[in-house]
């Protein structure tokens, strides 16, 4: 007979006992994955939270990216010539024309910001080569980054929450901000004094993080990379910039591209010993060799509501092999907080209806 | 099935530990890994992937072999109302278990996310990239992971209830190396 049944009974209070250790045994899982989901830790910096941060300095943008918010595509080719081929087996640096889908952008939370007023300008690239390995790269022109830590990101993000009673930030948060983070100074620097300009074509685009090249001998080489613009610096006074209108950057672009495709070289930064691989807020010495592995060539734009970048994420480590992350501790940051964002604004689709300009409307 | 066995085949209590091993540490390496920024995200990621992947195969594997070996039966005094619960719960676990690597798979697939197993091993998409299927998909994989996780804390209740208090050689049928006597 399968399963003969036990013969000696138990009496009610080994019921009751036994009954409680099944309990104790289910609580006990319960609450280990709800300790493993951070439900008892409301302390934890979880993407999450960093994103409704990011969402918390105005101009909520729902159905849109939580940074970089306003943006606009672009696509193109990027032709490498081969001399990134010593430094990495990523099939994007063999000799070769490999797509591009892109995205301009600016980095603030706010889509009712002009997009002139953005201090701080963004590429964000995504190349295919043809065995369908990818290369996304998120790029800001600014030297160097703001902060080193997702902490510190997560503190800058605060300062910059708007009061609403004033409609502002706290200008003291900031402050205090800058006073406690001494790695903010470079960027602050670069802020304060870098011309403004009115274009995304004349702008550099900097990696910022630190990542690995591997080549085919298997030896790995710590880099930076940057886009370098082949226009010359337009800059205007601040005090002109309000003048110009909400959408200026993306007008200039098209209007640019009607005349011709746009181009950048990019170079690879070779980092020497000694120079900072976890910390995008050092750049490092000019001295080092760079690298001229190919250009870039942008030959058309689209408004984001319609175009191909829309509904990418441009997470900075989906790489191809032969390019690795660095031990940077933005880029796992940045993976995480990119998904959850691209998670809350696919679910948002309502807010962000697809659309083509009225018929004559102006983009 | 003609001849009756007192337990399952040695082959499928290998799958049921291995997969109830494997399922659980993806639940919590998953549920671990949204909600934080730390490096160990793109580590866990990097383990998440492959190992549904590897479920994925083996609950095919062990649907093949469930079909061909049948089970023990369920003790005939076991109230007809656990026995329909015994087997809806089996059948949503399996069902679970084929659905949550599939929505994994196929919510990258909609992101527009190259499916990235491991260094040069990729899996074709099997979703149009579409943000509102994306939308759905990743929704799916959460509260699907949720199910699957409350279904086996059931089914660990189920088989205690049957080791501790029914002691009625269900739960040694999953366990037990050498048919009783
Ligand atoms: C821990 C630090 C950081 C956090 C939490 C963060 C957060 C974010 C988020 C949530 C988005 C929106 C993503 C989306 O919905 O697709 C974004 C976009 C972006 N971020 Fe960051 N970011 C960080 C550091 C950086 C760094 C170091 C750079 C510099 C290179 C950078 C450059 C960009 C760019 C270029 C975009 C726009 C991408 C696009 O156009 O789609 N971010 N960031
Ligand atoms: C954690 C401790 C677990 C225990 C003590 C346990 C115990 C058992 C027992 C005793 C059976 C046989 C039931 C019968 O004869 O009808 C069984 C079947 C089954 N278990 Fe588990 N199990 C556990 C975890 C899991 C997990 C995590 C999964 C999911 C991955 C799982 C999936 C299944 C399935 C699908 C069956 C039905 C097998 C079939 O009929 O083909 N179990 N389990
Ligand atoms: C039995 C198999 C699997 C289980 C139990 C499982 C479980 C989970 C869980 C619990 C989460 C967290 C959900 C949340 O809280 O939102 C998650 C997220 C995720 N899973 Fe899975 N999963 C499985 C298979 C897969 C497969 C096969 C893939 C892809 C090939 C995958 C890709 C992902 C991704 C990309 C995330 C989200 C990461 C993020 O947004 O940061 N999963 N999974």
């Amino acid at each position: 007979m399968p399963h003969q049944p036990h013969t000696i009974p138990l009496s009610p209070a080994q019921i009751a006992l036994r009954l409680a250790g099944i309990g104790a045994v289910l609580a006990v899982s319960g609450a280990g994955f709800a300790y493993a989901g951070g439900w008892f830790s409301p302390a934890r910096l979880t993407p999450a939270r960093i994103v409704t941060a990011l969402a918390d300095r105005g101009g909520d943008p729902l159905g849109h990216r939580r940074n970089h918010s306003k943006g606009v595509c672009f696509t193109g080719d990027f032709a490498a010539n081969g001399q990134g081929a010593h430094y990495s087996t990523a099939a994007v640096l063999a000799k070769g024309d490999y797509p591009v889908t892109g995205r301009f952008g600016i980095a603030t939370g706010n889509l009712l910001a002009a997009d002139i007023t953005g201090r701080v300008k963004s590429m964000a690239i995504r190349i295919v080569a043809p065995n369908g390995a990818e290369w996304r790269s998120g790029m800001n022109d600014s030297p160097v980054f703001a902060v080193a830590t997702p902490q510190a990101f997560y503190e800058m993000t605060q300062a910059q929450d708007v009061d609403p009673a004033t409609g502002k930030p706290d200008p003291a948060a900031m402050k205090h901000f800058a006073k406690t983070h001494p790695g903010f100074a470079p960027f602050a620097a670069w802020a304060k004094t870098t011309p403004w300009t009115p274009s995304w074509a004349d702008q550099p685009y900097n990696s910022l993080n630190a990542f690995r090249f591997i080549d085919a001998g298997g030896d790995r080489h710590l880099v930076r990379w940057s886009m370098q613009p082949t226009v010359p610096l337009d800059p205007v006074p601040v005090a002109e910039l309000a003048k110009l209108g909400p959408n200026y950057l993306q007008n200039d672009l098209s209007q640019r591209l009607t005349k011709g495709p746009l181009t950048w070289h990019l170079i690879v930064t070779l980092a020497a010993p000694g120079d900072p691989s976890n910390d995008a807020t050092k750049a490092w010495p000019t001295d080092r060799t760079h690298v001229v592995v190919g250009t870039l060539t942008v030959n058309q734009t689209q408004p984001e509501a319609n175009g191909p970048c829309r509904d990418l994420n441009y997470d900075p480590t989906i790489l191809p092999t032969g390019i690795q992350i660095s031990d940077d501790p933005l880029l796992p940051a940045r993976s995480a907080a990119y998904a959850k964002s691209f998670d809350l604004r696919t679910s948002e689709a309502a807010d962000y209806p697809r659309k083509t300009p009225a018929e004559g409307s102006k983009p | 099935m003609t001849r009756q066995r007192e337990t399952f085949s040695p082959l499928q209590r290998g799958l049921h530990w291995a997969m109830a091993v494997l399922v659980i540490a993806m639940l919590f390496i998953g549920i671990g890994m949204v909600t934080t920024l730390h490096p160990v995200y793109l580590t866990l990621v990097a383990i998440h992937k492959p190992l549904g992947i590897v479920i994925l195969i083996l609950v095919l594997l062990r649907l093949a072999v469930r079909l061909k070996q049948g089970k023990p039966p369920l003790p005939d005094d076991l109230p007809r109302l656990q026995h329909l619960g015994a087997h809806a719960s089996h059948l949503l676990l399996y069902a679970l278990l084929f659905a949550q690597p599939l929505l994994g798979w196929a919510m990258l697939s909609a992101g527009g996310y190259p499916v990235v197993l491991y260094g040069p091993i990729r899996l074709p998409p099997i979703a149009p990239h579409n943000d509102a299927l994306h939308a759905v998909l990743r929704a799916g994989h959460t509260w699907c992971a949720y199910l699957l996780f409350a279904t086996i804390l059931l089914h660990l209740a189920a088989a205690l209830f049957h080791g501790l208090i029914r002691r009625d050689g269900v739960l040694g049928s999953m366990v037990f190396r050498r048919e009783r006597v």
